[in-house]
């Protein structure tokens, strides 16, 4: 374990019990993320993706291995995380000031009543949802509403941010919009994050460094630095290296999904 | 409210009201058949201070009857929401429960309180109406997406702020609409031990006596009075629903 991580994951191993016996989902799972570092997850289908995004928010226990962050080891939910998942869920009874409030309510806070809600007005004017505060739910569209659960999962300032594929949902270029808010919302309000994807160019375009999961039961099978380039654009997913780095991600999640064998080159 | 929100539920009641009396004049029945509506009146007038009283006491009986319905409805649904095992032990006997008619059960309930006559008719009304309520708030809670409460729960919160921050203002909508279901429910119930139980209190009651005089425009008067209270409780769920759980109403979008 070293401390320069805000995230370790150390050989994890999970099952779930189901009726015809145990279930492994993770079998050897290492991942860790540095202060301010944003990590994408990749991997087939159903590998067990989201069983890590609950064993980070402590939702779940792992059978084996440990999960720590700040080099605490964690054995119960906390309140330092900020959750987003590819369903808003934004209580519909409550506007959208009052929906971005709701982690406010729950966690211990230094802000006031008062300092809250500046501050959920601030994050709301950064993703670009300005004059929607007094709106409900279901006066906006998919991506206006993926924006406001991203205000609700930054508003106490988490330590860790997790994002289960927030942007699955969404047509291409509302993801592509959304993609560039996050840009912008890391700049204003730095965060450590872990963003759970089906999408490849997703993953490099937002992450500085993305993993790739094996097949069930999953483990760490492959990792990819993203090399920093300073401020990233749309141009930067159609350049010559962009394009080398989406051919190594996809052949390493043919060789998860078992089509292809490991030695092959990519 | 608009105006257009008032006229055509009044139209509407005028036309049946109209028709309700063409038919009886065209088929040229006697009261002793079916009344007409322009026999109700004399009926009123004749009656007025016992459909007052006997109205109250109808009235306050379904109330309360109704009350502990969701109150123990909605006690009984948060016990199934929340826990498999006991919605999957709850529900067959609650089925059973239902499905025995409530007529049989009056006679039952009679002579177990006998003398105790407010008292069973508030037994009768709450037997009757409180399963909708229990089955609507327990899937309402165990509908309840995952990912609501992981939100809460990986921010700490316990299992009570979960229930009243999420799961049951979600639950609201869903409620109302088996309110709306029981608020008629619970008249039947009341009007079926006035009817049986000999105190003469109640609707029920003067429904009975109209039947032992053989006065029949007596009797068509209280079905309508008993019309007029259930769309009052009626709407004045649909009141309470409007303040509660407006945000549900998506018609005005």
């Amino acid at each position: 374990m070293t401390l320069d991580n805000l995230i370790d994951i150390t050989g994890v191993r999970h099952a779930y019990r189901t009726a015809s016996g145990p279930l492994p989902v993770l079998d050897g799972l290492e991942l860790s993320v540095p202060e301010g570092g944003f990590v994408a997850v990749v991997g087939p289908s159903g590998c067990g993706k989201s069983t890590l995004t609950r064993l980070i928010a402590g939702l779940l226990i792992p059978d084996q291995g440990e999960v720590r962050v700040h080099g605490t080891r964690i054995t119960a939910p906390r309140s330092n995380v900020g959750m987003a998942f590819q369903n808003p869920v934004l209580l519909e009874w409550r506007t959208i000031l009052q929906n971005v409030l709701l982690p406010l309510e729950i966690v211990p806070t230094k802000l006031s009543k008062a300092q809250g809600e500046d501050r959920a007005r601030k994050l709301l004017a950064l993703v670009g949802l300005e004059g929607f505060e007094n709106k409900r739910p279901s006066e906006l569209s998919g991506g206006m509403k993926q924006r406001a659960s991203l205000c609700r999962a930054l508003i106490h300032a988490p330590e860790v941010l997790i994002l289960d594929e927030p942007f699955g949902a969404l047509d291409a270029f509302t993801r592509e919009d959304l993609w560039q808010i996050m840009h912008r919302v890391k700049a204003e309000e730095p965060f450590t994050g872990v963003l759970i994807t089906h999408d490849l160019r997703e993953s490099i375009f937002l992450a500085d460094q993305v993993v790739v999961l094996s097949g069930r039961p999953a483990r760490t099978q492959y990792v990819l630095d993203i090399p920093d380039t300073g401020l990233r654009t749309l141009d930067h997913l159609y350049t010559p290296e962009a394009a080398t780095m989406l051919n190594t991600l996809r052949h390493q999640i043919e060789v998860a999904q078992g089509r292809v064998p490991a030695e092959a080159s990519a | 409210m608009t105006a257009r929100q008032v006229y055509v539920p009044v139209a509407a009641l005028l036309i049946f009201l109209v028709a309700w009396e063409a038919l009886v004049w065209v088929m040229g029945w006697p009261t002793f058949k079916m009344a007409a509506p322009s026999d109700l009146p004399p009926a009123y007038a004749k009656y007025w201070e016992l459909f007052l009283t006997m109205g109250w006491q109808t009235l306050w009986r379904t109330v309360a009857g109704l009350l502990l319905a969701v109150v123990f409805g909605t006690a009984l649904g948060m016990v199934m929401g929340f826990s498999r095992t006991m919605r999957d032990a709850l529900y067959p006997l609650l089925v059973g429960f239902n499905a025995v008619p409530k007529a049989t059960v009056v006679p039952i309930v009679a002579l177990m309180f006998v003398g105790w006559h407010d008292f069973n008719t508030v037994l009768i009304a709450f037997m009757i109406s409180f399963f909708p309520i229990a089955v609507s708030v327990s899937i309402g809670l165990s509908t309840l997406e995952p990912e609501y409460r992981d939100i809460l729960r990986s921010l700490g919160a316990s299992q009570s702020t979960i229930f009243w921050k999420i799961a049951l203002p979600k639950t609201l909508p869903e409620f109302f609409g088996a309110l709306k279901v029981s608020v008629t429910l619970a008249f039947i119930g009341t009007n079926l031990m006035e009817i049986v139980s000999p105190h003469g209190r109640g609707l029920g009651a003067l429904f009975d006596s109209g039947k032992t005089n053989s006065d029949y425009p007596l009797m068509f008067a209280v079905l309508i009075a008993l019309a007029l209270l259930g769309i009052l409780l009626y709407y004045i769920v649909v009141a309470l629903e409007k303040t509660f759980a407006g945000w549900a109403d998506r018609s005005n979008l």
